[in-house]
């Protein structure tokens, strides 16, 4: 525990002490560690690259880590092994442990634990961390319970049968019962079972599952303490920041380091020659100073000459240039074809639609701006130098991939320090910023915290890519949707396909339809891009939910019913597969999202509602946006109901907060976020010129879970894709006016 | 460099720091005081607010040579000792925060309110509460607990276990 942990540990405490006084005593010992007779869980889980199938072989490893602990005294600790970020996972899985042990959540304390790959894999991304989680954090807690039970058996001479396992304490009929601190002891000489031998509870018998918790981190967030990797503070630490050529990929030349050096709380200046890497090191300029503000300030009095030979050239008027001059042309490659679509759109009985959808680059602007805190220490008397990260990261261990070959470093000469992230959304899953602060510090040889400018942050984003699709429809004379055709026109970096540029041959409506064809075109760039909340999903839900309804339109048809003809018959399209999609789920959806939004209703001038239902990340979501817009194009989103199946919820609180949060997430970005870049420089850098919506303008949100029996999976991220199709739509039933172009304000909108 | 007294959460303070330095980072760098944070130095996204005199701030634009002597209350100093402001108590029991990273300047937002507000309507709250940011959409929780704060009679509740099953129909 370092200082600052003590710290917090210590206020913590205190105020739990006062609020909850029956914890007083309890909340001082957790300060002395685990008192005499602990009970500790070896974990089952070895490796890295493991999966949680696989365990049952591994019984019995010496490879065994510790996920629970629990003292005399009665008090849990649970290690949350996976980066927070905002999507509260932190408190879900020990959520998924406490439930299946039998334990009281009062009693639970959660730590994060270290980056150690004891824990497996350490990583949190893609809302998977649910579905990889869920079966070994089940596996942990009923071992634990087992061995709960199995020492309350030998205490209490009563078969194991007998007994259970709740409210952290093992009972029996006749009223004896024993606490798991009273058993702490003689738990941990127990067995660890074979995982093929654990009994899982019934989801009917779950008490903790399901309900609402608050987050484990609230206190400390309510109360300023150190959380962040921002407020990362070691001894003698210094403060640094990194200027990188604001055309993506320039070369450093040179720089007024000598004037920058003399300015006040500047210690020092250098040139760093990067590899060249934009995920790892670019070419720029460091500055070290005594604290942010002092080489916050130095950073603007740079003058710095760059070679942009090699840098990015990328223009987004070029883009769309380009672009346009694709529309209703068929791109160079097919992604997949089937039936006969040439026939069906040559039909002179059918009814043809085309249109044309164009979606901006966007940034992540996590609240908590990029940055790492490094201490490198060069060995003295031949021991080997080291290295202590304080890294907020959606992949701790992504840091090893950098530190070997970048700073020539095994393993195990470096420490990670797992710090909160201030949202993600994507953005930390690079090491640019690592690379950074590990360089700064090697030079100055002290600890060095680096933090990124919000204008640093902007320029520097890893995009959420923009694109656009010319998409095609036939109408049968019945009004039935007979063919369907999308040319995506997306962006690749080096040749290869950026993050969420990507239209998949199951995209919907392509295998619910019987003539279908998608072709692609792609621009090479050389702006950056990376996963942003619901990669491709978050673009191609607005095109196609859209889509659909100009053609239920055009059809003359109700949106509600077109769009569950398409959706057919229940059908799982590749059975057992999350990430398939099941239309029975998705009629599910859609039916009760409409019955608790009123579909149908009539209402007021200037006023509509607009549907959609978007599959991703394993989940089925349909949304009803409520909207009006008034004569100067106003627009204000009065309520976005959504309804979800993602399985079983775990944590209600979390699960509707990340529903919430998407949803506003949702509508912040289609109202007014842009990203342009010309000559390779991005042209926005804070948030006077890079807009995000305000609370005023939050709608009311309004969830409904179907809990359905399948196994449980994520919620950071699938209900933003359904919302801008949504609005657009309701936008379209308010006013006749249809949105294909996002975001709202360059069709004239205002929030 | 030269020296300030501030009065920071009640407790007088010696700033040996130079003149262009905004508050903002002499509470983070110089004292230690992280729960004040950085998210755009252009007033804008209200990450920064704290007290000063009473009145919210953005104090990533003020510099410390402008307040000297002035009185400044962080989210550190909101709480009496152990009691929590019923502001942190409702965020809490309302389970307000996603990564949390906004949160410190939204409840001093809404604490500069509720001092001049007692009983807020939502106008108020949007009126006070729309220089605060949450990139996370939290603002349905936020003006809720505002809402839930301003009809606390200030006893402590259970903070641990709440059921926010209203929220979900
Ligand atoms: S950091 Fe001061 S308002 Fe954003
Ligand atoms: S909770 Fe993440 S920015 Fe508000």
């Amino acid at each position: 525990m370092n200082d600052n942990d003590l710290v917090s540990a210590v206020t913590k405490a205190v105020y739990r002490a006062a609020f909850r006084p029956n914890l007083n005593r309890r909340a001082f010992l957790k300060l002395s560690g685990v008192a005499g007779g602990g009970f500790v869980l070896a974990s089952l889980l070895p490796m890295r690259h493991v999966a949680a199938e696989d365990l049952g072989s591994l019984v019995g490893s010496v490879e065994l880590n510790t996920f629970i602990k629990v003292s005399s005294e009665g008090e849990i600790t649970i290690y949350s092994s996976n980066p927070e970020m905002g999507q509260g996972i932190k408190t879900a899985l020990p959520m998924i442990i406490a439930e299946e042990m039998g334990a009281k959540w009062e009693d639970v304390r959660v730590l994060q634990s270290p980056v150690d790959e004891r824990f497996g894999r350490q990583g949190a991304g893609g809302s998977t961390t649910i579905p990889r989680s869920f079966d070994l954090m089940r596996q942990m807690g009923a071992s634990a319970r087992e061995m709960f039970i199995g020492a309350a058996s030998t205490a209490m001479e009563l078969p194991k049968d007998e007994l259970k396992a709740h409210e952290s304490a093992v009972s029996h009929a006749s009223g004896r019962s024993l606490t798991f601190g009273q058993l702490a002891a003689l738990a941990v000489k127990q067995p660890v079972p074979d995982p093929s031998t654990l009994v899982f509870k019934d989801r009917e018998d779950y008490t903790i599952i399901g309900t609402s918790i608050s987050g484990v981190d609230n206190l400390e967030i309510v109360t300023g303490l150190a959380l962040f990797g921002i407020d990362t503070r070691v001894p003698d630490m210094l403060y640094g920041a990194y200027h990188k050529c604001p055309a993506i990929g320039g070369e450093v030349v040179s720089a007024n380091i000598d004037e920058i050096k003399k300015l006040p709380g500047v210690k020092d200046a250098f040139l760093v020659e990067g590899n060249g890497n934009v995920r790892e090191l670019l070419d720029g300029v460091a500055i070290v100073g005594s604290s942010t503000w002092a080489v916050f300030n130095a950073k603007k009095k740079l003058k710095v000459e760059w070679d942009e030979s090699g840098a990015s050239k990328d223009s987004w008027t070029g883009l769309v240039a380009r672009a346009k001059a694709l529309e209703n042309k068929r791109g160079d490659e097919l992604i997949d074809e089937r039936g006969d679509v040439d026939a069906e759109f040559s039909n002179t009985e059918n009814q043809t639609l085309t249109a044309f959808y164009e979606y901006p680059f966007v940034s992540h602007f996590c609240l908590e701006p990029m940055n790492c805190s490094a201490h490198y220490k060069a060995g003295t008397n031949g021991e080997k130098d080291t290295l202590e990260l304080w890294m907020p990261t959606q992949f701790p261990a992504g840091a090893y991939r950098v530190t070997k070959p970048m700073f020539g470093l095994e393993q195990e000469q470096v420490t990670i320090h797992q710090m909160r992230l201030g949202g993600s959304f994507g953005r930390r899953v690079s090491t640019e910023y690592v690379c950074e602060a590990i360089e700064m510090s090697r030079r100055v040889g002290a600890p060095v915290k680096h933090t990124w400018t919000r204008e640093d942050d902007i320029r520097h984003d890893f995009f959420r890519v923009g694109g656009f699709q010319s998409v095609k429809g036939a109408l049968s004379a019945s009004g039935k949707l007979v063919a369907f055709e999308d040319h995506f026109i997306g962006m690749t970096n080096n040749g290869k396909p950026v993050s969420g540029s990507r239209f998949r041959k199951t995209e919907f409506p392509m295998l619910n339809v019987n003539n279908v064809r998608a072709t692609k075109t792609m621009f090479e760039i050389g702006t950056p891009c990376g996963p942003w909340r619901a990669p491709g999903a978050n673009t191609t839900a607005f095109v196609i939910q859209s889509f659909i309804h100009e053609l239920a339109h055009a059809a003359g048809r109700d949106h509600l019913e077109f769009l569950l003809e398409i959706m057919g018959e229940p059908r799982w399209f590749e059975q057992g597969n999350i990430r398939s999609l099941n239309t029975g789920r998705a009629v599910d959806v859609i039916k009760l999202v409409a019955e608790k939004a009123g579909w149908g209703r009539k209402m007021p001038q200037g006023h509509g509602l607009g549907l959609a239902f978007h599959f991703s990340h394993a989940a089925h979501i349909a949304e009803v946006a409520e909207v009006s817009v008034d004569a100067n194009k106003k627009l204000t989103v009065h309520n976005v109901t959504v309804a979800v199946d993602i399985g079983p919820i775990i944590n209600m609180s979390g699960a509707t907060s990340q529903v919430e949060g998407a949803v506003i997430d949702g509508l912040s970005t289609m109202a007014a976020q842009k990203i342009t870049m010309e000559n390779g420089r991005i042209q926005q850098s804070n948030f006077h010129d890079y807009k995000i919506l305000r609370m005023p303008s939050s709608p009311k949100v309004d969830i409904h879970f179907i809990q359905s029996d399948h196994a449980p999976t994520g919620i950071g991220e699938p209900a933003l894709p359904p919302l801008a199709p949504a609005v657009g739509n309701a936008i379209f039933a308010a006013t006749g006016h249809r949105v294909r172009r996002m975001p709202l304000s360059e069709e004239g909108y205002t929030i | 460099m030269a020296r300030y007294q501030l009065k920071v959460n009640g407790k007088d303070e010696e700033l040996d720091v130079d003149p262009e330095m905004p508050l903002l980072w002499a509470l983070r760098d110089v004292l230690g005081l992280v729960g004040t944070k950085y998210g755009c130095g252009i007033a804008q996204c209200g990450a920064c607010t704290v007290h000063i005199n009473g009145t919210p701030t953005r104090s990533c634009l003020v510099r410390v040579s402008d307040i000297s002597g002035q009185s400044v209350r962080t989210i550190e100093g909101l709480a009496e000792g152990t009691d929590l402001h019923p502001l942190q108590q409702a965020w809490i029991d309302l389970d307000v925060p996603q990564c949390g990273y906004c949160q410190a300047g939204q409840i001093m937002s809404a604490a500069a309110l509720l001092e001049v507000k007692p009983r807020p309507t939502d106008a108020d709250i949007d009126a006070a509460m729309v220089g605060n940011y949450c990139r996370c959409g939290t603002y349905n929780r936020i003006r809720k607990a505002i809402h839930s704060a301003a009809t606390y009679d200030n006893a402590a509740t259970p903070s641990s276990a709440v059921n926010l099953g209203e929220d979900v129909a």
